[in-house]
């Protein structure tokens, strides 16, 4: 090993004193073969499988599907339930990010919250929809809330569980990044704190916050394992649909549906980057 | 075979697969060297020169895939270590928790690699969509294994079943009717093994309570408008029952088949069964060999262990997991079954529906469209 490395340490110099000059995107190229590998390449195959029938053969009526009032009614159920868990998600987690940024910088509180954000913003699945299964359920050791089971409202409380510490993660770096001196330079030419927020902190967050909001909308609507585990005797939400189409064994799987669904939420994420892309350039606006 | 998968992402499953069967280190495959056998070919043990050839053969393969098998399920766990004792072979046991559909599809994406599934246990509506997948093959114990219970070549044949029945917590007292479900008592209580358009399980729980209702094996929506009853009293619970729920009291009323219905399987023991009378509705699992099994012989000797009837062969062992074996009938009558075994088996009165393969269908085509407005 370190022959090895002296060798190499020896040969450098003349190395470096013939060095190709080579293009600029060739750094990317790690990346976009990630890319190519794990992203553009499944997207092709359920874009392909999808307007195909279990045969092989092409079969573009398979669209129409998506119009079908059942499973209009799981993009339905994943858009309710994205929207609230990632909004409660984010505001809630926009302001505990802030209490944290308010306190002492090297202090144990902060460390703590940032160290508890980090462990709760992976908790999910099936321990997760047990956990709140025993405490709120129909013998929950806290309360036996009716609501509960009434979709989105319970299963939304669930994911705001690692929604808030997600967001408080990819807040915080915003906030800190306030100077302090702005806050005082308003309130010095006269600002309320009202006036500071609208039209100094607001509009300073306002991106980092919907960079936010997209990424728990994204981690909501991609989330299979805790509503699967906290209840699985009715689809409310399209991965738990593609789950049926995958793996029903009473005769009504059918992978092309599965393609489709899936087909069917890449086009939503499409849907909602479009949304985010248009308000993010007006929330910049001031940048430029 | 379990009928509803609750943890694992389809997407990792073929992952899953990967790691659980990679540990295979089958050096032998179909060839034996010292036999001209090829046991791949062979539709009996007899064709292929006896039991003990078989024994030999399977012996020198060394290892059996087995998959979607959990191990507290209708005693696969002593059924798969009795095995490897008996005959020295190694038994992988690949996605216990798996479907019948992910066994099928493993057979077809695992084809030809050492880790293929030899043998599969699956679920009717899967096993005859699937039968050119499948080797022949007829046990030993052929004759005493009715008729109307396996193909006429033995592409499949059926192994185990039970009957549809209502596990309940004992602080409800003793239920003697679905109607009682209705009642107050039971709020947020009554759960299905998961969801009737998936899993074969909680369709058969909708089919029983449809039966009680008074509908007919070949219409399910009495038994849809029951859950809807069920669901606008809110005593329909969502939750997914496991046996972790069930302990935990959060789903205290199960749809599910006896034999996971036992309070030894769900590990409580307030826990009572209850098949309603004029509600039996049977269902069996059935075997089947896959045809490019990687361990042939190995796969045939399994199949002779389950269907065998020696006191410590599969048929009782099933019988020890409260399963109800498919030879019990013979059995019964040649006085080989595991008669203390027999005794702990729910009591059945009246006459066992079991459902054609066009009305299974039909119920999951209503199921598809009407089950999500029923109780959603």
């Amino acid at each position: 090993m370190a022959a090895a490395a002296t060798s190499e340490t020896g040969a450098r110099p003349s190395r470096a004193g013939r060095r190709l000059a080579a293009p600029a995107w060739v750094g990317t190229v790690p990346f976009l073969a990630y890319v190519a590998v794990f992203l553009l390449l499944p997207t092709g195959i359920v874009v392909v499988d999808s307007l195909k029938n279990p045969n092989g053969a092409w079969a573009f009526s398979n669209v129409t599907e998506l119009g079908n009032p059942l499973v209009r009614g799981y993009f339905i159920g994943s858009f309710k339930l994205c929207v609230l868990s990632s909004v409660s998600g984010a505001v809630l987690g926009a302001i505990l990010a802030y209490a944290i940024a308010s306190g002492n910088p090297d202090g144990t509180v902060r460390r703590l919250y940032i160290a508890v954000s980090g462990v709760l913003a992976q908790f999910g699945g099936v321990t997760l929809a047990f956990a709140f299964l025993v405490l709120i359920g129909p013998i929950g050791l806290l309360i036996h809330a009716s609501w509960y089971f009434d979709f989105p409202w319970g299963i939304g409380l669930i994911y705001t569980y690692f929604q808030v510490p997600l967001m408080v993660l990819v807040f915080l770096p915003a906030i800190d990044g306030v100077k302090v001196q702005w806050r005082e330079a308003s309130e010095n030419l006269g600002a309320s704190a009202w006036q500071y927020w609208r039209y100094v902190g607001g509009p300073l967050l306002m991106p980092a916050f919907l960079g936010g909001l997209l990424l728990l909308f994204a981690n909501a609507l991609s989330a299979f394992a805790t509503i699967q585990a906290w209840e699985n005797q009715i689809a409310y939400i399209v991965p738990q649909q593609i789950s049926t189409a995958l793996s029903s064994e009473v005769g009504l799987s059918n992978v092309n549906v599965a393609d489709l669904l899936a087909l069917g939420m890449v086009i939503m994420v499409a849907i909602v980057m479009t949304g985010y892309a248009l308000l993010q350039r007006r929330a910049a606006r001031w940048l430029r | 075979m379990r009928s509803s998968y609750r943890f694992a992402v389809a997407g990792v499953a073929a992952a899953a697969l990967f790691t659980a069967a990679g540990c295979s280190s089958s050096s032998s495959s179909s060839a034996s060297g010292s036999s001209s056998v090829n046991w791949a070919n062979e539709t009996s043990a007899s064709a292929g020169g006896g039991m003990s050839a078989l024994v030999t053969a399977a012996k020198a393969e060394g290892t059996l895939n087995v998959i979607a098998l959990p191990p507290t399920w209708a005693n696969y766990g002593t059924i798969i270590s009795t095995f490897e004792k008996d005959y020295g072979i190694k038994v992988n046991s690949a996605l216990p928790d798996g479907t019948s559909q992910q066994e099928v599809d493993a057979v077809k994406t695992e084809n030809g690699t050492a880790k293929a599934p030899d043998v599969l246990d699956i679920g009717m509506s899967v096993a005859l969509a699937n039968t050119s997948l499948f080797a022949p093959y007829q046990v030993s114990t052929w004759s005493s294994i009715p008729a109307a219970q396996k193909a006429p070549n033995g592409l499949w044949v059926q192994d185990y079943g039970g009957y549809m029945a209502v596990g309940y917590s004992s602080k409800f007292g003793t239920i003697t009717s679905l109607s009682q479900l209705l009642s107050s008592k039971f709020k947020n209580s009554v759960a299905l093994n998961g969801n009737p358009t998936s899993a074969n399980a909680a369709l058969n729980g909708v089919m029983m309570a449809n039966l009680a209702e008074g509908g007919t094996a070949s219409n399910i929506a009495d038994g849809v408008s029951f859950f809807q009853k069920l669901k606008a009293a809110g005593n329909f619970s969502p939750v997914s029952a496991t046996g972790a729920t069930i302990k935990a009291g959060s789903t205290p009323v199960v749809f599910n088949w006896d034999y996971l219905n036992l309070s030894s399987y769900v590990g409580v023991s307030n826990w009572k069964v209850f098949i309603p009378s004029n509600a039996v509705l049977g269902g069996y699992y059935a075997q089947a060999i896959n045809k490019n099994a990687p361990h042939p012989a190995a796969a045939r000797l399994w199949e002779e262990f389950l269907y065998s009837q020696s006191a410590t062969g599969g048929q009782n062992l099933w019988l020890q997991g409260g399963a109800r074996p498919v030879e019990q009938p013979t059995m019964t009558s040649n006085g080989s079954i595991d008669t203390s075994a027999a005794s702990k088996l729910p009591a059945v009165a009246g006459t066992p529906v079991f459902l054609s393969p066009t009305q299974a269908t039909d119920a999951a085509n209503y199921l598809a469209a009407n089950w999500a407005k029923a109780v959603g």
